[in-house]
């Protein structure tokens, strides 16, 4: 299990427990104010973070591939 | 004295290649498109007459599409030039990876822009002479990578592409700034509309501007870097091409 995936389950979990704890509390919970604009927040959030890290692999297998070829 | 007037020749080459590998501008890039995402969600947006009520936070999604595509292509009509100068097939490789995500960014500001116009407008597609505009620009572009793809010696591919290239980019501006502002159109700046946001940076509010200036220079980096790892991409196959 590396780094990235361990932080994404953390991620998750933390957005999980957050709900569990809004559903006791529903009116106070920011995640349902402004008409849950919020929610939308999270969701593109989430993509964001995730097109950063593909990206950011894809750059490290470039980069690998690179030295590989250097050292030719 | 003399190594004051001297001319200083900064190579572009060995800085881009030096850049390119540097990860302070990818992670800038993420600060500031999370920074967007976050803040754009929050910040306090002028009413002006409620027509436009939330849907005035595309500004920070929408509008820099348009921005990024325009740097991006002006970095490969740079690219072009240069390789008519210096016909290398690394100034070939940056030109066409340029061009392609600037494309990339032009055709998800198409269909953002026909998304948000469904619900400001009434409908996807209104003939408004920027989106006319937008989709002409485009599909000249377009042209680049068909007529790209129709050749198979490299040479004459990348110098008949660069020649291309300097005409499409030369259509962008009529395309984009011109034609729309000549007649009435939906989009701000055309007739009927006061001032041209082109020109009056000044009309956005404070607030909005203060998000939209990080969003684009966020997304644009984000373009620069998704052309970078094409650019590698191309240049590794060449160098396997040849050692084989």
């Amino acid at each position: 299990m590396n780094k990235i995936s361990l932080f994404f389950i953390g991620f998750y979990l933390l957005i999980c427990t957050s709900t569990i704890k809004a559903q006791s509390l529903p009116e106070q919970d920011i995640m349902r104010s402004n008409g849950k604009i919020f929610v939308v927040m999270g969701v593109v959030v989430i993509i964001l973070i995730g097109l950063f890290t593909y990206v950011n692999s894809i750059d490290r297998k470039i980069t690998r591939l690179e030295k590989e070829n250097l050292q030719k | 004295m003399i190594r004051i007037i001297a001319p200083v020749s900064p190579n572009f080459a060995t800085l881009n290649t030096y850049m390119i590998r540097k990860y302070w501008w990818k992670l800038l890039s993420f600060v500031l498109l999370l920074y967007t995402c976050v803040y754009g969600f929050y910040v306090k947006v002028p009413k002006l007459d409620d027509r436009l009520q939330e849907s005035i936070r595309n500004f920070f999604f929408h509008v820099p599409m348009w921005f990024g595509m325009m740097i991006l292509l002006l970095v490969s009509v740079i690219y072009a030039i240069r390789y008519l100068r210096n016909p290398t097939i690394k100034n070939d490789a940056y030109s066409s990876a340029f061009a392609n995500s600037g494309i990339v960014f032009g055709v998800l500001g198409l269909i953002t822009g026909s998304f948000w116009a469904n619900y400001q407008w009434g409908s996807p597609w209104s003939g408004d002479p920027k989106q006319n505009g937008a989709a002409i620009a485009i599909l000249i572009y377009m042209a680049y990578f068909v007529l790209r793809g129709s050749m198979n010696d490299d040479e004459k591919k990348a110098r008949i592409g660069a020649v291309y290239n300097i005409f499409a980019f030369f259509m962008l501006f009529p395309t984009l700034w011109i034609l729309p502002r000549l007649t009435e159109s939906l989009h701000p700046g055309g007739e009927g509309s006061e001032g041209n946001p082109g020109i009056n940076g000044k009309d956005m509010d404070i607030h909005m501007r203060t998000v939209f200036y990080p969003a684009v220079i966020g997304w644009t980096l984000l373009g620069v870097w998704i052309s970078t790892l094409k650019i590698r991409y191309i240049l590794l196959a060449e160098q396997k091409m040849s050692n084989e």
